[in-house]
């Protein structure tokens, strides 16, 4: 008994024990999931974008609307053939380590990205063929074809530049303690549990920063994560789900922000790729298929008006939206028309969808549309994993996925529609696609790269190889107490000017 | 050394159980559908980004040389990298296993200090009020779902009243008083659940042992009737309760998955489910490794304590 009156005892001790938090201001971001090496060259997570906006700056950044904007760099100007990119950089830069950023530096990151084993960087800026040291603040990218939208890869993890002495150091073990230049370094990670990052007193900018330290912590469980933003034991929840708004919006302690989304929830249809393409191989059976989903109702019935309808692969609220082409209604009788006109009045296929909420409620009311129409889809259940793999080898007929999108417009559209395009698994082939899509690649102004896609956007909205359904928003959670924070469409939390009252 | 010779004869069959185990979790892995190559790729899945993927990490050789591949280094005391995050599995486990061990330990106190003195309970005041209650509360430990339990508590602990932090581990080294109160919810739920399956082995052990002979003996004899239940009977009755102590105790140390995910306790569980989802075969395969280890470790510890508990089985 003694035992135990001890240990009771010692529970309430610590419990007291247990008071208010040292004076240095931690601010606590809940993730969804644990990221993978904090390495820009291997990383591929989404959550991990999120941890590297604290730990490594970028040559450049995009603005909420999008546009490209200097960060480690300071401007940049293209060769009037588009096959070159000579840039500023921002001088009296230092790394974590102490090392100096310089054009050296860049040619190092580049040349890694490129060349390292296993690298996700490479096929975002593989074209760049050698980079030239103008000065120790100027650099030249030369690149293998025209390609306007590297610089959107810059403003990612692409762009992300590395202390050159810390790579070599530690080799392919540098994720598990990244040394960059950006406003926080790295303190601590205990994978499952969290990533701690303290203030770097040399940042170039750090006059915008306030909060000491910051904490990532992955909490896989979604209602345990919105108590834990309820609790105080979070600031900031990152894609919150659209069912914990009410709750959020509810306490007013809490605040909610919520912007489209850069990418799309799509249908990708088997139109070429193997022997299960049979089904849906006929373009009219796609367009019914097409016809008979009421996009406005999905939305209303799944996710309470919360997200937007979409019929292309960027949202209506982007400039490069097709406004001509906008989510048409729904048309049963057509939809049954055109069925009967491909010979297959009472078509047969299956949809596979991964083990999520989203996509299992929306499937099924799609499900029951397309009942509506007379055809039959049968859903068939399969881990994400598992349902990719299938998608690449083309053992599908239909599959629910989606795309986290890209800044620029290419990254959204180029690899998924063109003939050899790598996310292609529908293996759709349009040689004018191919053709309008690749020159929009090589044209700089948004205007004339505008029309391009415009022109793009109607050959697929006929030949329809995936369904483009909605755009989520992203809806970051934070605490009152949080001020300063902007929401950009990328869902990534700019710790710039956020502070902690 | 009677003893000597039955721990020997224990461990010698460890080491075949171990291999079985190393081949079972290695090929029941590779029967998972979904390419370890795609999962690593993520959104960026270029073929040549695959391709060198798959060569990187062995994963186009047969799978009998992966296994080969991986043994070799297992028996090296090296599980690999994760393939996700880079860091060596050794150094994972060895900071998730004291998160894990302190769970599973104040999970089982729970689960002791609430289910034996009940389970006597129960068991001395059969048929009475008490018995029924301590039935109920028993079986409500036993069904209530871990993760409703969970989230309740957190609703009612940590937002609404604000006495306890709804997540967040934090290690005793660091700060004894946050790492209890942050492992005291979890260690309830968990521990509730173990307490209900002990209470119940308790009580039936105990009704077993009171009609015994010797009970009655005692009770001739006129010894009182606290020492009949606490020494006499109890004792004796502890040995299927140490046995399933033992197996419920293996269990906690490999990981409870959904209370570790609404905690957010980084620990075994955790692990293992990122583990499967991201195809990372190098954290699996190190973590039931080990938790079969531990499994097979405490059972011949219970097997041990059996036998200095049972004079019987000396002899055999």
């Amino acid at each position: 008994m003694s035992l135990l009156r001890r240990l009771t005892l010692t529970l309430a001790i610590a419990l007291l024990a247990a008071g208010p938090a040292a004076a240095q201001s931690v601010l606590r971001i809940g993730l969804n999931d644990d990221p993978d090496a904090l390495d820009p060259t291997i990383s591929r997570a989404y959550t991990g974008r999120l941890v590297f906006a604290a730990v490594c700056d970028k040559l450049f950044d995009v603005t909420p609307d999008l546009k490209i904007v200097p960060q480690l760099a300071t401007g940049y100007e293209w060769a009037s053939d588009q096959k070159s990119v000579t840039i500023k950089l921002r001088p009296g830069v230092k790394f974590h380590d102490g090392e100096p950023f310089n054009a050296e530096a860049v040619k190092f990151n580049i040349e890694r990205h490129i060349n390292t084993a296993g690298s996700f960087r490479k096929p975002e800026i593989g074209q760049i063929s050698s980079v030239d040291v103008i000065n120790d603040t100027t650099v030249r990218f030369n690149l293998s074809e025209p390609l306007v939208p590297l610089l959107a890869a810059l403003t990612d993890r692409s762009g992300m530049m590395v202390s050159p002495k810390a790579a070599k150091a530690l080799g392919d073990k540098f994720g598990t303690r990244p040394v960059c230049a950006g406003p926080y370094r790295f303190v601590e990670r205990v994978a499952q549990g969290k990533i701690v990052f303290e203030r770097f007193p040399d940042y170039w900018d750090k006059a915008n920063i306030h909060i000491d330290r910051v904490e990532f912590v992955p909490i896989l469980d979604s209602t345990a994560r919105l108590a834990s933003l309820r609790s105080g034991d979070l600031h900031m929840i990152e894609r919150a789900s659209p069912t914990d708004l009410p709750e959020i919006r509810g306490d007013s302690r809490l605040k909610v922000s919520g912007v489209p989304e850069l990418g799309y929830q799509m249908i990708p249809l088997n139109v070429a790729n193997g022997p299960r393409a049979k089904t849906l191989s006929d373009v009219r059976v796609r367009q019914a298929i097409d016809l008979a989903i009421d996009r406005e109702v999905l939305i209303q019935t799944v996710f309470n008006n919360e997200y937007i309808p979409g019929n292309q692969w960027i949202s209506p609220t982007s400039m490069y939206y097709n406004a001509k082409l906008p989510v048409r209604k729904r048309d049963v009788a057509k939809a049954r028309q055109l069925l009967k006109e491909a010979g297959q009045p009472s078509l047969t296929f299956t949809l596979i969808v991964p083990p999520e909420r989203d996509r299992q409620e929306a499937a099924q009311i799609i499900q029951a549309m397309l009942a509506e129409a007379g055809i039959t889809m049968n859903i068939q259940t399969q881990e994400n994993v598992t349902m990719l793999t299938n998608g690449r080898k083309g053992d599908f007929e239909a599959y629910f996925t989606f795309w986290s999108g890209r800044p620029d417009p290419d990254g959204n559209v180029f690899t998924h529609n063109t003939c050899k395009g790598a996310q292609n698994d529908s293996r759709y082939c349009n040689a004018e696609v191919d053709a309008l899509l690749t020159k929009a690649r090589q044209t700089p102004e948004p205007a004339d790269r505008k029309k391009l896609y415009d022109q793009a956007t109607e050959h697929l909205l006929r030949d329809l190889p995936r369904l483009h359904l909605w755009h989520r928003r992203v809806f970051t959670g934070y605490n009152a107490k949080v001020t300063g924070f902007t929401p950009y469409p990328d869902g990534i939390i700019r710790l710039r000017g956020l502070k902690l009252n | 050394m009677q003893l000597a010779v039955f721990v020997a004869r224990r461990l010698a069959v460890l080491v075949p159980t171990l291999f079985f185990v190393s081949v079972l979790i290695f090929s029941l892995q590779k029967l998972l559908p979904g390419d370890a190559a795609i999962a690593l790729a993520g959104e960026e899945s270029d073929p040549a980004v695959v391709a060198g993927i798959r060569a990187k990490y062995h994963l186009d050789q047969p799978v009998v040389v992966q296994y080969g591949l991986w043994m070799s280094r297992v028996l090296r005391g090296d599980l690999g990298d994760s393939l996700r995050n880079k860091i060596p599995v050794t150094e994972l486990l060895a900071s998730k296993l004291p998160v894990t061990v302190e769970l599973a330990v104040c999970s089982m106190l729970v689960a002791l200090v609430i289910g034996i003195p009940t389970g006597v309970l129960s068991a001395v005041r059969r048929g009475t009020p008490i018995d029924v209650a301590a039935n109920a509360v028993a079986l409500s430990g036993l069904s209530v779902p871990h993760f409703w339990l969970g989230i309740m508590l957190i609703l009612l602990f940590a937002v609404k009243l604000g006495w306890l932090p709804a997540s967040g581990y934090v290690p005793p080294w660091e700060d004894l008083g946050r790492n209890l109160t942050t492992i005291l919810m979890p260690s309830f739920v968990l521990g509730t659940g173990v307490a209900g399956v002990m209470m119940r082995h308790t009580r039936g052990a105990m009704l077993q042992v009171l009609s015994a002979d010797y009970v009655r003996t005692a009770r001739a004899k006129s010894v009182p009737e606290r020492l009949v239940v606490l020494k006499h009977a109890l004792r004796n009755a502890l040995i299927p309760v140490i046995t399933l102590g033992a197996i419920e105790f293996g269990r906690l140390l490999s990981g409870a998955v959904l209370t570790e995910q609404i905690f957010a306790i980084p620990g075994f569980g955790k692990m293992l489910v990122d583990g499967v989802f991201n195809r990372d075969y190098a954290v699996v395969q190190g973590v039931v490794l080990v938790s079969a280890g531990l499994y097979v470790v405490l059972n011949l510890l219970a097997d041990v304590l059996y036998f200095l508990a049972n004079p019987r089985l000396r002899g055999a």
